[in-house]
């Protein structure tokens, strides 16, 4: 797993920097939170509530604007599925944990909507919100399809993973990635961990693990693909996530086109009204 | 694993990656659980029937690695005559001594050996840490012995007997683990056992707390030696502490009965003279021979020029124990008005020892309190807003303690080492300094010892001349006049006569021309240089990594590695190849430092008159006992049995279905009005157990007061089966109250298959478990689960049974006063 060594930073080469992203690996996670943590301590999130959720051992929740990792924690009833069966040998139970993040998209919505340019997209193709230009609309919150982004109460403005934008300008790995123990959340170049997860998935379901599939891998998803992409043992569902995520400004120009065409039209009848009635008198 | 140290379980997944076998056993489905391959739910204190069923499955199929065994075990050693077997007894051994309440030794010795009568006040002289050496043979070898391991008094056959009960069937009757699970673990061992293999024990410290947890480990140990796992890399049996440090602190202890180095505690009445004391610790083979060099340089250390032959080096000033001083011996005292001043430094006994109402009560009784930490602990408030305050039972006005809470200053503030599970000393530079009146450890007790230094100096007294004559200086730092870390650890590793820095402890002379603070560390600062503080990448060096950090001793990173190599020094399999000896340059040499001596040939034999090592033979690995082998078989040492015998919990609510005698008989009950028993009956009907989980520290003084890690466990909870919680109509999320004979405490309710509810003798076991973090200060707060648990104590260790007791649980919350 250790070898070879992964890059500790980012190769931002005079050819352009290349896009980053995580490859979270689930079947590695250990639940520890380390990665929620470190998320927290670098990037002065704040702390959450103290509830129990009587969730398993998440009481966490959900991704928020005060929650930018969220480790989901999923235990299986006995006898479920002949997968989840292999999964939990025969002990009888299964427990999922997976490190949950924004998925940095392709074609992100949130940014699509946002009317300030407070959400852009960097040069490392990352989705990131510049807090000192957010007016706090909210537009973006509905239209990310996966429920990421939120309004933090106290001000206002929204809030959400950076991939620790600020780490990876001074060539730094994002802090959840340097903080996870099993490395479960890998960071990169988006295409070696592409490569190095479909090699990951082929050993995993070797294992005996049928239903591993990777989630968020292919650019012609709804989305384009995710900038922070999966190894799941599961089906989606299962963890909380969009099985066929769709990315909410999709139908946009379609209805932009649409709405252009009524107005055309409108004004046309319109004109057409003026014309007549003009005869008319 | 990964509940506990998520950091070091990166080594596991590393290893399942290559193809390693995980294999996990506890009384919860944990994150350990769910990463390995083979998960056993075992009932919690039913261990020592679990692996002695391994020991048997592998004696019973002939599994073990027969040429280890008969070269590197005292298998073939001849047991005393007398000798009775629990077997014979009914779960006694020979030599109980009812009215004493203890075990007298003497029918478990080697057959033939020379013993003299026992020593005077011989109940009083605590065996277990200080006369584990050896059976203080008079010769490297055992006087009988039988090669053909055929001899019915040989250990071998001792111990096939011994465990012939334990057999699968048993293992599902007692630990309610299905016979085929167990066996599919015991084959899988054996599979990954041998030439070409080796298997790995993990522990957490939850398995030595219990009445019988040093058998536990013992058993693990028995297993290990049969199948070759010891000395070997990739096998052994791996304590994983409960903090980052708390190796260094056995290491140079703050237990009662160990000098540093693992040197007994002089006692008042077996060693009033360094003459005795030297007598007793020196043995006469194996490196334990060199005890006396130890010991006085260790004295050279502490007192300095003060300490000369002709003062016995000071010998007098050490304080001699008469008896049980422990911490739950002495808080029982502390209860009973015996002490007066109380050091807490860096524990939280309020909430984190067993029984936290008598622990409270007791510190209630002292005239003085000082408390350390980090933060304003529950053991600096108990007496203001403890749970005996709110009931009446403690009234605030009534409590004459004066306690004085210190800030201290976190590790990131300050220099120092830990010491890891591997005796890895690895050093932290301060990175911050510490804010306000927050201090190092070090600091404070440099500082205390100087002001009381300066009183007593005034007066005069002969009687003080213990702590005037300590060697007292060190280059003090900052404008704090932080003393000097480096200085300490410089201290630690020992100097010569010239005031040069030891470089091993081979260099140690009993003669006073050498200081040494703790003999199994000298080395750490040799030529001068803080070798703990190296930091070079593993793949700049050999994969055994010998120049990151420094591991006592000698920098060896896997101790009695001799057994890698067969008796005739050859690798056992190239594959498992380590250390081995080179003919032609007639030394040791391989991918380690050689835990032997170095140029010692596979054939040398001991000529008469030989001592220390060289009293041991040539194929002899386990050079720190007399007999240079692994002891399959304790003679000497252990307070409750020379072998492992399953004895239920103190409190359980099964029978012993193996002998008459039901729980360990040398175990410590404590009787006292404040540590009550749940007794037999069905008035606790449940078994409980306490755990840690990832995102807390232990007793919480270092979690329950950060947001970060607080909102991830907001607040105590207990989990149970969907079964129990039927059964008493416990709901999830809802609150239950957990109750035992000492108290009752209130949890929120956690329903889940990862707590089982077992069969175990034909009748359906339900456990509760209680993860242990929770107090009432602090961000994420919570009842105290130690407080349902009394003092019942392993008696070679005085460790508490906080991992198996009785209880009830009810829904709904606890009473308020």
């Amino acid at each position: 797993m250790r070898h070879p060594p992964r890059p500790e930073a980012p190769p931002v080469t005079a050819a352009g920097p290349t896009r980053m992203g995580f490859f979270t690996d689930t079947s590695v996670c250990i639940g520890c939170k380390a990665c929620e943590v470190a998320c927290k301590e670098w990037n002065d999130v704040p702390e959450d509530g103290l509830d129990f959720l009587a969730t398993s051992y998440d009481n966490t929740g959900a991704l928020g604007a005060d929650t930018w990792r969220h480790v989901a924690f999923l235990e299986r009833p006995p006898v479920p599925t002949a997968g989840e069966r292999e999964a939990a040998k025969d002990s009888g139970i299964r427990w999922l944990m997976s490190s949950d993040v924004c998925k940095h998209c392709t074609h992100a919505a949130c940014l699509d909507v946002c009317p300030t340019g407070a959400l852009f997209r960097t040069e490392f193709e990352t989705v990131v919100v510049q807090q000192d230009i957010c007016n706090g609309c909210g537009y973006c919150v509905p239209a990310c399809p996966f429920g990421v982004i939120d309004q933090r109460k106290a001000d206002g403005r929204v809030w959400k993973c950076t991939l620790c934008y600020d780490r990876l300008r001074s060539d730094m790995v994002p802090a959840c990635a340097k903080a996870c123990p099993t490395e479960s959340i890998q960071f990169g170049p988006l295409d070696e961990l592409r490569t190095r997860a479909a090699g990951r998935l082929a050993l995993v379901k070797e294992a005996g693990v049928p239903g591993a599939h990777l989630y968020g891998d292919d650019d012609t998803d709804g989305v384009g693909g995710f900038g922070a992409f999966f190894l799941l043992l599961d089906r989606p569902e299962v963890y909380g996530l969009p099985p066929d995520p769709v990315v909410t400004t999709r139908d946009l120009p379609a209805m932009w086109r649409s709405a252009g065409a009524a107005a055309a039209a409108l004004v046309g009848a319109v004109a057409v009204a003026f014309l007549s009635g003009g005869r008319r008198r | 694993m990964a509940e506990c140290h998520p950091v070091g379980f990166q080594w596991v997944m590393e290893a399942k990656a290559k193809g390693a076998r995980v294999i996990h056993v506890d009384p919860r489905f944990t994150r350990t659980s769910a990463l390995a391959d083979t998960f056993v739910a075992i009932r919690a204190g039913s261990d020592i029937a679990f692996l002695g069923a391994i020991v048997n499955h592998i004696l019973t199929n002939g599994r073990e690695f027969r040429e280890y065994v008969e070269a590197y075990t005292n298998a073939a050693t001849i047991i005393d005559e007398r000798f009775r077997d629990t077997e014979d007894l009914d779960g006694l051994f020979s030599g109980w001594d009812a009215g004493r309440h203890a075990y007298d030794p003497q029918s478990w010795q080697y057959a033939g050996m020379a013993t003299g009568p026992a020593a005077a006040h011989q109940e009083d002289i605590p065996q277990g840490e200080a006369h584990g050496y050896g059976a203080r043979l008079k010769n490297g070898d055992p006087p009988e012995t039988d090669p053909t391991l055929e001899h019915p008094r040989c250990v071998y056959q001792i111990l096939k007997r011994h465990f012939a009960r334990y057999t699968p069937a048993l293992v599902e009757e007692v630990c309610g683990v299905p016979r085929e699970r167990f066996v599919e673990v015991a084959e899988a061992l054996c599979d990954n056992s041998g030439r070409e293999r080796t298997a790995a024990v993990c522990y957490a410290v939850g398995w030595t707390q219990h009445s019988t947890g040093v058998q536990y480990i013992r058993t693990a140990a028995i297993i290990q030696l049969l199948l070759g796992n010891v000395g070997r890399p990739g096998g052994g049996i791996l304590a994983l502490r409960g903090h980052a440090g708390i190796q260094g602190s056995t290491d140079i202890p703050t237990l009662y009965n160990i000098l540093p180095g693992y040197l007994p505690m002089p006692h008042a009445d077996a060693h009033p003279t360094l003459a005795d004391y030297r007598a007793a610790v020196c043995a006469p083979a194996g490196f334990w021979g060199h005890a006396d060099a130890f010991v006085v340089s260790l004295l050279k250390a502490w007192f300095g020029d003060a300490a000369t032959a002709d003062n016995d080096f000071c010998y007098d000033h050490l304080p001699f124990i008469t008896g049980d001083h422990s911490t739950y011996r002495t808080m029982l005292d502390m209860a009973d008005g015996k002490v007066q001043g109380f050091f807490v430094v860096g524990e939280n006994p309020a909430v984190g020892s067993a029984n936290g109402r008598l622990q409270r009560f007791a510190m209630a009784e002292l005239d003085w309190l000082v408390v350390r930490d980090l933060v304003e602990i529950e053991t600096a408030t108990f007496w203001k807003d403890g749970p005996g305050v709110d009931s009446g039972e403690l009234r605030t006005a009534d409590i004459g303690t004066e306690v004085f809470f210190l800030p201290a200053a976190a590790h990131t503030e300050k220099d120092g080492t830990f010491t890891n599970t591997q005796r890895m000393l690895q050093w932290h530079h301060k990175a911050v300094e510490p804010e306000g009146d927050c201090r190092s450890d070090l600091w404070f007790f440099f500082h205390l010892g100087r002001i009381i230094r300066e009183k007593l100096a005034a007066a005069g007294e002969a009687r003080d001349r213990a702590v005037l004559d300590l060697a007292w200086g060190y280059p003090l730092l900052g404008h704090h006049r932080e003393p000097s870390a480096e200085a300490v650890l410089r201290e630690i590793n020992g100097v010569d006569a010239q005031g040069r820095t030891l470089s091993g402890f081979m260099d140690l002379k009993a003669d006073g021309s050498t200081a040494c603070g703790c003999w199994i560390y000298c080395g750490c600062y040799a030529d001068g240089v803080n070798q703990t503080a190296r930091r070079k990448p593993g793949r700049e060096q050999s994969w055994v990594a010998p120049e990151w950090g420094w591991a006592w001793p000698a920098n060896r990173r896997l101790l009695y590695n001799r057994a890698s190599a067969d008796p005739a020094g050859n690798p056992w399999s190239e594959r498992k190849k380590y250390v081995w000896w080179d003919a032609g340059a007639g030394r040791w040499t391989g991918h380690d430092e050689p835990d032997f001596v170095v140029d010692m040939a596979p054939d040398y034999v001991p000529p008469d008159g030989a001592t220390a090592e060289h009293a041991l033979r040539g194929d002899s690995p386990f050079i720190m006992q007399t007999d240079g082998r692994g002891w399959l078989f304790v003679p000497s040492g252990l307070m409750d049995g020379p072998l492992p015998a399953h004895y239920e919990p103190h409190e359980s609510p099964v029978t012993n279905p193996l002998y008459a005698q039901g729980a360990n008989p040398a175990r410590l009950t404590q009787p006292h009005r404040l540590n009550p028993d749940n007794g037999p009956g069905g008035r606790y009907p449940f078994v409980m157990t306490t755990y840690r989980l990832t995102e807390h520290h232990t007793a919480g003084g270092m979690s329950r007061f950060l947001p970060h890690l607080s909102e991830l466990q907001p607040e105590m909870f207990c989990e149970v089966s969907p079964e129990l919680a039927a059964e008493r109509g416990l709901e999830n999320g809802g609150w239950a109250t957990i109750s035992s004979s000492r108290t009752a405490i209130e949890a929120r309710v956690l329903v889940t298959d990862r707590v089982a509810s077992l069969t175990v003798q034909g009748r359906r076991v339900h456990q509760v478990g209680l993860p242990y973090h929770w107090g009432w200060k602090g961000l994420s707060t919570g009842d105290a689960a130690n407080d349902l648990f009394g003092l019942a104590l392993d008696p070679n260790v005085h460790i508490q049974e906080g991992k198996a007791a009785t209880c009830d649980i009810r829904p709904g919350r606890r009473p308020r006063p």
